[in-house]
């Protein structure tokens, strides 16, 4: 992993999701530019919903997981190429 | 017997607990199961078991047709709802009495009457019930929301309008914070309830949560069961309840159960219900809400009641009349409920999800234990994290506090994390054990 990759990992076993609420759109997109502590996606866990925000500004070069699919612990979610 | 066979619309525990109460009535029961729950205890103590579908709650236990094609299948009389999923669900309701199935609850419309919270509110504030400030109307959007805070001042509080349970709820002391609670709040409660809708009152500042259970039949008959003390919570999560409250004297436990009364009566309420109020320092009472379902706290009512609510509430739904009176229901003893969460108490109670190695379960004099969850269990991420209720009973409060401590000690779950060890230092806490408590206890620890 070189230094200008950044890994999105999940923090718990729950759903992945794409959107902040079901009828929103996607919270990015790949290829998208994003800046430090937006919103990328969220997590549910036992009905608990958290939302993982980017450590860095960069870009979204990869989504790794389904919305809506299981995901584990430390999971990687996302590919972020960091500026 | 009222019925030949009910099916549970509801998975862990409170399936359990509800089989056994059939079981004892001679009832015939189905289980309903997602992917995840197939092998799960009500699946396998159940007569029978209907497979409702994956393991996400929406396209299983929240998919209404589903659960009335599974009711139909397994030629059901009745449903219990169970809580939360689609317990409060007035379609629900609705389909059922339409397809001759008894629901075991209030009435579709009574349930919409209810959960229209904000309806229900003006209903009660002309009753001249006291209730919280806030708004009558459902938020459209965050600038609405910001507006109604300006004239009840913050800070304020974003709940769902679909349930209860905490699920949907935001505290916003700013416009700023309000904005950014809207929508995940609005999120969570389409996620929970299936149904996006949020509404806004005033934030009350060191309350008691005091709820009255209560009973109503067919026949216009009711009675409350007394008060359950629940102000221990953790993100509006209960954690502990208690029944009587400490804080309640006879005065207000006749006050409170008689509003309760009268706002089930006004209602044209039927079945088990909760009635839910805030309670300040100084013993002024704010109705909060209907909780129409039956709790997870309940067993603590039935400990110093000696009533199966569950048995009532299928004894009501067969169209019986209530064979308790009033002055028969006089509450003995004090009963304390922790919940068992599949959660970090290290981590900010972060859901931990996982298989459970080994259990050793406490018991001995006093000690009920309502749960699902055994040696191998795999607790899935999918559902709520309660994975049992530890229940004691003993005749005062200091007694059941020492009965708690010990039962406490003898559980012993591996392989997840989970609320036990939390539950052992409340329970050496000085100011909760001197009932020194209200909603923002956790908080202030």
């Amino acid at each position: 992993m070189g230094d200008k990759i950044y890994e999105v990992l999940s923090p718990v076993m729950g759903t992945f999701y794409r959107a902040s609420a079901p009828d929103n759109p996607p919270l990015v997109e790949v290829g998208q530019k994003i800046k430090a502590s937006d919103m990328l996606c969220v997590i549910e866990s036992m009905k608990i919903f958290t939302e993982l925000r980017s450590e860095y500004g960069g870009v979204v070069k990869d989504i790794l997981v389904e919305n809506e699919d299981p995901v584990m612990k430390k999971q990687a979610l996302m590919i972020i190429e960091k500026e | 017997m009222p019925f030949k066979r009910i099916l549970i619309a509801n998975r862990g525990e409170i399936a359990l607990r509800i089989i056994r109460t059939c079981k004892e009535m001679g009832i015939g029961t189905i289980a309903v199961y997602s992917d995840a729950d197939k092998d799960s205890l009500p699946v396998k103590i159940a007569d029978h078991a209907v497979h409702i579908g994956p393991a996400l709650s929406y396209k299983s236990y929240l998919n209404l047709d589903r659960i009335m094609a599974a009711i139909k299948e397994a030629k059901a009389d009745a449903v219990h709802p169970g809580y939360g999923f689609l317990s409060e669900n007035a379609d629900f309701a609705k389909a059922c009495e339409e397809a001759g199935i008894t629901f075991i609850g209030p009435s579709a419309q009574c349930i919409a009457r209810a959960g229209n919270k904000s309806s229900a509110r003006q209903a009660l504030m002309a009753l001249g019930i006291p209730v919280i400030p806030g708004s009558e109307d459902i938020l459209t959007s965050p600038d609405m929301a910001c507006a109604l805070a300006e004239t009840v001042g913050f800070p304020v509080i974003l709940k769902a309008s679909g349930g209860g349970g905490g699920r949907g709820m935001r505290i916003a002391h700013t416009p700023e914070e309000l904005r950014e609670a809207f929508s995940m709040a609005s999120g969570e409660a389409k996620a929970a309830f299936g149904n996006p809708d949020i509404y806004l009152e005033k934030y009350i500042t060191n309350p008691r949560h005091i709820e009255i259970q209560i009973l109503g039949d067919t026949f216009g008959h009711y009675v409350h069961l007394a008060e359950r003390e629940c102000s221990i919570q953790k993100r509006y999560q209960k954690l502990i309840e208690e029944a009587p409250s400490s804080f309640v004297d006879e005065d207000l436990r006749a006050a409170l159960g008689n509003t309760a009364v009268t706002i089930a009566r006004a209602m044209g309420y039927t079945n088990a219900g909760t009635i839910e109020f805030l309670v300040d320092k100084d013993k002024k009472f704010y109705f909060m809400e209907v909780n129409a379902r039956v709790q997870v706290e309940h067993p603590v009512t039935e400990m110093i009641t000696g009533i199966d609510i569950v048995r009532q509430q299928i004894l009501i739904a067969a169209g019986q009349k209530l064979t308790l009176k009033q002055e028969d229901i006089v509450p003995k003893g004090w009963a304390m409920e922790c919940r068992i969460n599949a959660s970090d108490p290290d981590d900010n109670f972060m859901p931990c999800p996982g298989r459970i190695e080994s259990i050793v379960f406490p018991g001995g004099p006093g000690v009920r234990i309502d749960t699902h969850i055994h040696d191998g269990y795999m607790v899935g991420p999918f559902y709520d994290s309660l994975i049992g209720k530890l229940i004691v009973w003993d005749q005062d409060r200091p007694s059941a506090i020492r009965r708690m401590k010990r039962a406490l000690d003898e559980f012993d779950i591996k392989g997840i994390q989970t609320t036990i060890p939390f539950f052992r230092k409340i329970f050496l806490n000085k100011n909760f054990q001197k009932g020194d408590i209200d909603t923002h206890f956790l908080d202030n620890l």
